[in-house]
This record gives structure tokens, C-alpha cells and sequence, in this order.
């Protein structure tokens, strides 16, 4: 199999405001963003032929086709998987361009997430079977498995509250860069976060994203054919999808040597031919700061249990940070566009228009939601 | 009054009814491999170490140790509005490193929760009729 490394692109991109009460459809927020990224590639609609759609339950890919009057479209997916999955939608979107199937693939996701409640517990609903050895229980939100892996984290290497504190400080620090987060303007500190109620004991409520309405887009298309179109290409060096079977109705066992996390950092990094130090910018879809933490030592970049004092040392803040997190804020502070948002952000690093911009920015690793099944990209310029 | 009293029961299913059935009966039963004798759950219809699908459900101790737990203090979920806080515990049982199942741990304050805390099984009487499997400090 050839290695798809360099040979597609990331030509446009597009977002709708993100509020707490849209008073729009889904499918209206998404068609603001579809738009924007058309436009903002240069492309006129009818040149869609392929669609990476939403969950299915939200705006499918064939509400998208109609409300455009797209008529030659020739590869469309609807990916299941929530914070996980939106990388790994746009590995698929490759795969359909590689396949002939279509040239201009447009992605995105759209979604009440505030105003009209089909996240928490959606998943948990969509196999009820296996959820007999878990809802009984109270086990009926992510915040809850998130809390008791956060638990056996912070039994095993010491984590405490504080450490999952610091990476919501640095994402709502971010996210005051950013005119357009959520929480732009509402500054917090890591005493704000540990006077925060408890969620899900050891977490706390801001140690989970912001449930937000809004819809974000991008599009994929040839490396060859992004060099015809109106914005500098951002390459996708490599893509992948990573799954554990120790998921299954059960906790992320955060001392595990192999996960999924683990396994997608392996494929990434070889694919790409690139390091953990290679990167400039982390975009990490941040539902729960604990796995964001985890995430960071499955990754590679820092070790097995160390991820409590690595980001205590400042080293994922804009703008000294070696590899600043989140850069407009994350699921945290920006609003939880269940990580599109970390691919549109890490594009626009890479365009240099970012509003907390990293210098010189050259690599953007965006990983999926982790603590389940995940997926990730490795963006260049 | 059982701890958790209304929230979703498990529904019946092929691969997990034994499961349900030896709770009623106030056994734990966890499904083994007749060939590997690795346990696995939750139930799933071959073993992942081997792929035999000779199975047996086997009855456990009902002994463990809390591997980790949390408490519910803010309800995300309106079935739990009226319930929180509560506490949701993994237990890990002593037949086999890894094998773990969630529960809740009664008679026993929040606060006096610990990972390592020594746990076995007991039983409670849903309203639904179902049986569930919960957990005590083991003396």
C-alpha cells in the first residue's frame, strides 16, 4: 500500500459562531460552516463530490447533499464515534479520493450540544444491551468513566486535581485569544478550578469541555489539485484510526503500556517519518482534562506517569510553551465541536492566521477524544 | 430501599441472560474459556485469548478489591437528578489480574472509599425484578 503521506490537503476551511442558544437547526449551523470552507477554498459548491458527514442521528450527509443540490456526489460516510472519531472521518475522506470516488471531499459537524442535549449519554443509549453491566450502576455519562480513570491515574503516579487543573487554565487562557470561544473574556485560575464543584469525584465541572451550539467544516482534496486553489495548502502527512479492545464496558486502564492512544501515536509519527519533538502544535480533543493528560504520555510526549508534572511546566502555553495545547481554546474553553474545532484551529496555525498564533509553526498534531476509540492527523504547511 | 433504586435495568439478551439469571440465584457468575480458562467479561460469545467458543460460566468468590471508584456529585444525567451523590466502583475480582466489573459499594460512606479496599459480592432486588450485583467492605 503506497503511504498517503503529502499527497492531500486541507484547502479550506469554516465555522459558525459558537453560542449557548442558537435558535438554529443543525443543519443550518452546518451549512454556514460547509459554505464558509467552499468559499474560503475557492471552490464553487457544485465542485463537492464527496461528503464526510456527521453522526448520523444529526445532519447526515444526504441532508447536506440536498440542501446544497449536490449532484455528483460520488462518496459520502457518516462516522459513529464522537470526540474520537473526527480525525479518523477525515482518513476516511482520503480513502474516498484515493479510491476515485470524489476529488473535493467536504467534512464537518455540526450540533446543539447546549441548547438541544443529544451528547451526554448518546452513546450509551446506542448499545443497550451491554450497558446492562454498566447503567444499573449509575455509569451513564463519560464523566463518570473519565473519573475513574482520572482515580486509578492519580493512585498509580501520584496525579493530583491540580494537574488536570492546569490544562483547563492553559485552554481557557487560550480561549481568551480567541474572539470567538465561549469563554472568551472569562479569565480562570487554578485556585477558580479547584473551588469548582465536583463532577465525578476526582473531576471537578471544569475539568469537562463546554457543551456548545455551533458547526465547523473543512475540505480535502489532491496535494496536486491544492495547488491550484485560493489558500496555501496544509498537508496531511499522516492519518489513522487506533481502537483497544480493553474499551469494552470497561475503564481506561491508564497504566497499560499498549492502548489506543499508544498504537495511533506509532502509526502517526511513523507514517509522517517525523518525532514528538517534531511537533509545534498540540491540538488535543480535550472532553476531560484527565485524558488530555493521558493522552499527552501515550503520545510520547512525555513519559508513562509523568504527564502530572509535565504539564505543570508550562510547556503547552501560548506563546513560550515548547508545544502549545489547544491554541483557540479546545472542547474546554472554545466549545465543544467534539474536536472539529482542533482540526480547523490547527489548519489556521499553519496558515499563520491563527489569533494566538505559534511562531514559525511548521507541524500540528490533532488527536481525537481518547478513552475510547481515537483517531489523529499530522499536519504541515 | 436498593441503592440506585429506577435507573435502567439490563434488558434480556443470549449472550449475558446466564449472567442475570445466577444473580437471582445470588451467584456471581463470570463466563470462562473451557479450553484457556481465561475469564472475560462483560460476556461476549468466544474467548479473546484463545477464540474457543467453549465456554462455562463459571462461579466466582465474589471476592475482590476496589481497583478504582468515583463518586457522582452532579447529575449530567436526568435519571440520576434526584440520586446524587453516589459512588460507582470498579471492582477487580481475585480469580484473575484484570478482570473487573462496575458496581456500587453499599453500606459504606463515600468518604471511606479507597482503592485496595476489600470488597465481596452481595445482592440486592431491583424493583424490575432484576437482580444486581453490589458490593460491601469485606471484614
Amino acid at each position: 500500500m503506497e503511504s498517503i503521506k503529502d499527497r492531500y490537503a486541507i484547502v479550506g476551511i469554516g465555522q459558525s459562531p459558537v453560542t449557548l442558544r442558537s435558535g438554529r437547526s443543525e443543519l443550518s449551523l452546518a451549512l454556514e460552516a460547509v459554505t464558509a470552507a467552499i468559499e474560503d477554498a475557492g471552490l464553487h459548491t457544485k465542485d463537492i463530490d464527496g461528503i464526510m458527514g456527521d453522526h448520523p442521528i444529526r445532519v447526515d450527509a444526504m441532508a447536506i447533499a440536498g440542501a446544497l443540490g449536490l449532484r455528483r456526489v460520488g462518496f459520502f460516510i457518516e462516522p459513529e464515534f464522537a470526540g474520537g472519531g473526527v480525525p479518523g472521518g477525515i482518513m476516511h475522506a482520503l480513502a474516498g479520493i484515493a479510491a476515485g470516488r470524489a476529488e473535493h471531499v467536504v467534512c464537518y459537524k455540526s450540533l446543539n450540544g447546549a441548547s438541544k442535549v443529544t451528547v451526554p449519554g448518546m452513546a450509551f443509549d446506542l448499545a443497550p444491551h451491554e450497558n446492562g453491566f454498566t447503567r444499573p450502576f449509575g455509569l451513564l455519562d463519560p464523566a463518570a468513566y473519565a473519573g475513574l480513570a482520572a482515580r486509578r491515574h492519580m493512585h498509580e503516579y501520584g496525579t493530583t486535581s491540580r494537574h488536570f487543573g492546569a490544562i483547563a487554565v492553559t485552554c481557557r487562557r487560550h480561549a481568551n485569544r480567541n474572539s470567538h470561544a465561549i469563554m472568551h473574556d472569562r479569565p480562570l485560575t487554578l485556585e477558580d478550578h479547584q473551588q469548582s464543584e465536583l463532577l465525578a469525584d476526582p473531576l471537578r465541572i471544569l475539568d469537562r469541555c463546554v457543551d456548545v451550539d455551533g458547526a465547523a467544516a473543512c475540505i480535502v482534496t489532491t496535494a496536486e489539485r491544492a495547488r491550484d486553489l485560493r489558500q496555501r495548502p496544509v498537508y496531511i502527512m499522516a492519518a489513522g484510526q487506533a481502537l483497544s479492545p480493553c474499551l469494552a464496558r470497561g475503564t481506561k486502564d491508564p497504566t497499560l503500556p499498549e492502548n489506543e492512544t499508544s498504537l495511533l501515536s506509532r502509526q502517526l509519527f511513523s507514517m509522517a517519518g517525523l518525532t514528538p519533538s517534531d511537533i509545534d502544535v498540540l491540538q488535543i480533543c480535550d472532553d476531560f482534562t484527565c485524558y488530555v493528560l493521558m493522552a499527552l504520555e501515550d503520545l510520547g510526549f512525555c513519559r508513562k506517569g509523568e504527564g502530572g508534572g509535565f504539564v505543570e511546566g508550562g510547556h503547552l502555553d501560548w506563546p513560550d510553551g515548547k508545544i502549545p495545547l489547544n491554541t483557540s481554546g479546545g472542547n474546554l474553553s472554545e466549545g465543544n465541536l467534539e474536536g472539529f474545532n482542533h482540526i480547523v484551529e490547527g489548519v489556521r496555525q499553519l496558515r499563520g492566521a491563527a489569533q494566538a498564533q505559534v511562531g514559525g509553526a511548521e507541524t500540528v498534531l490533532v488527536c481525537g477524544a481518547t478513552g475510547t476509540a481515537t483517531s489523529g492527523l499530522i499536519l504541515r504547511r | 430501599m436498593a441503592y440506585l433504586e429506577g435507573l435502567p435495568p439490563p434488558e434480556p439478551h443470549s449472550d449475558y441472560n446466564p449472567f442475570w439469571e445466577g444473580c437471582r440465584r445470588h451467584e456471581l457468575l463470570i463466563q470462562r474459556c473451557r479450553d484457556c480458562g481465561w475469564y472475560r467479561h462483560y460476556p461476549r460469545p468466544l474467548c479473546p485469548k484463545c477464540h474457543s467458543w467453549k465456554e462455562q460460566w463459571a462461579r466466582v468468590s465474589g471476592k475482590g478489591s476496589v481497583w478504582s471508584w468515583t463518586v457522582i456529585a452532579y447529575p449530567l444525567h436526568p435519571a440520576v437528578a434526584d440520586k446524587v451523590p453516589y459512588n460507582i466502583v470498579e471492582v477487580e475480582l481475585i480469580e484473575q489480574a484484570g478482570l473487573r466489573l462496575i458496581s456500587n459499594l453499599i453500606d459504606c460512606r463515600n468518604e471511606d472509599i479507597f482503592i485496595g479496599m476489600p470488597v465481596e459480592v452481595t445482592f440486592e432486588a431491583m424493583s424490575e425484578g432484576i437482580t444486581l450485583p453490589r458490593f460491601r467492605r469485606a471484614v
